[in-house]
């Protein structure tokens, strides 16, 4: 919530004043010795501090169905009881992108390891057939060997046909297995308008909540909740502006050089 | 050598795996945070780990501390393999003793070079 050192927010001005005005007689009545008038001041500054109270934590409890509102998760409105919250939604919708990136990485490394002996084969067959070409052309083969090399060209010949046609259709398949960045990348951006609207109606409930905070004198321990790097933080973002990330592999193992490696 | 794979995303593992299999390592094994890795490993079956850093469970660098504590597997090679990188997380990496680091995205040049450099300092 609201920091002890944050700004002071401004009170009502018919509150300030009333304040000022009560603290002051305050103040007199002790120094005239009319200490009955003084309790009497000390009731109505307790009044005021009320009165504000009363006013700050109505205009919360406005803020706040303000907010649920904006969030569309009133359970009051029927229309809105059929459909999902909007916060609920962005979960699924995350996890739909969780799922939706996993499926095309999957996707496309089953191509990838589909394609790759089929590849390896052709390599190898087409080495092997290249010598047997050269030693043919230096006049190097026996007539039998002739033969055999005449009827292995042909397979060869047809089983290029048929991989490289499997090898481009698999890497079709990778291209469209690309498809889950724009689809993903709609949902993300619609989580993300979300958050920035959760955001800033959450900004403004704790300006409200900090009003209550300062006419009831309540101080929030604001605790420190840095995630620990002991348990990782995942990937920075804009390493190349951070001084404490590192943005790459050379940096790393410059760092891990100076350290002896 | 078997070669035993950490991370929590299986598709991270797959590739590994890939990457591992064209380098001649073909026998490895795969867990998905350090509960799992650490009892794989106390079976003494594996010679070389490679491990992610943030994985639900143990992370990566508790494992790293419970290998280099435990007498059968003090000496194991470790290779981190993530997307970590805070210098003063590296500093903490290397002290609690891997034996290479690698941050993510990485090539397979990189994975190479990196497994190259930790055997021929064990030999």
């Amino acid at each position: 919530m609201s920091k002890s050192t944050g700004e002071r927010q401004a009170l009502a001005p018919e509150l300030t004043a009333k304040l000022q005005q009560h603290s002051e007689q305050l103040v007199e009545s002790v120094h005239a010795g009319d200490y009955s008038r003084a309790m009497a001041m000390i009731s109505e500054l307790a009044d005021v501090r009320d009165q504000g109270l009363y006013h700050e934590v109505g205009r919360l409890t406005r803020s706040l169905h303000e907010a649920r509102r904006n969030f569309q998760i009133d359970p009051r409105n029927p229309e809105q009881q059929e459909a999902l919250s909007k916060m609920t939604d962005a979960s699924d919708r995350l996890e739909y992108v969780v799922k939706m990136t996993g499926q095309a990485a999957n996707r496309t490394m089953d191509l990838v390891e589909e394609s790759m002996p089929v590849a390896r084969h052709l390599q190898d067959e087409a080495q092997d057939l290249h010598q047997q070409w050269q030693r043919l052309r230096r006049r190097d083969m026996a007539p039998t060997e002739f033969r055999e090399l005449h009827a292995r060209m042909d397979r060869f010949l047809a089983a290029l046909s048929t991989d490289a046609g499997k090898l481009y259709g698999n890497l079709s398949e990778v291209l469209l297995a690309q498809d889950y960045q724009d689809l993903t990348g709609q949902v993300i951006q619609n989580v993300i308008t979300l958050v920035r609207n959760v955001e800033d109606n959450l900004v403004s409930l704790v300006v409200m909540a900090g009003h209550v905070d300062q006419l009831t004198g309540t101080v929030h321990q604001v605790e420190d909740n840095q995630p620990s790097a002991e348990q990782g933080v995942g990937p920075q973002m804009m390493s190349e502006q951070r001084k404490d990330v590192l943005s790459g592999q050379d940096d790393v193992d410059d760092l891990l050089s100076s350290l002896g490696f | 050598m078997k070669i035993l794979i950490v991370d929590d995303f299986s598709t991270m593992r797959r590739i590994i795996k890939n990457l591992l299999r064209d380098l001649g390592f073909t026998n490895t094994g795969e867990a998905d945070d350090g509960n799992t890795a650490l009892p794989m490993l106390k079976t003494g079956k594996y010679d070389f780990l490679v491990t992610d850093w943030n994985m639900p469970g143990m992370s990566g660098f508790d494992l790293i501390k419970h290998v280099r504590a435990d007498d059968q597997l003090k000496t194991l090679p470790i290779l981190m393999v993530t997307a970590e990188a805070k210098r003063d997380q590296i500093v903490a990496a290397a002290q609690a003793g891997v034996s290479g680091y690698i941050i993510k995205p990485f090539t397979a040049a990189v994975l190479k070079e990196k497994i190259e450099k930790i055997f021929e300092r064990i030999q």
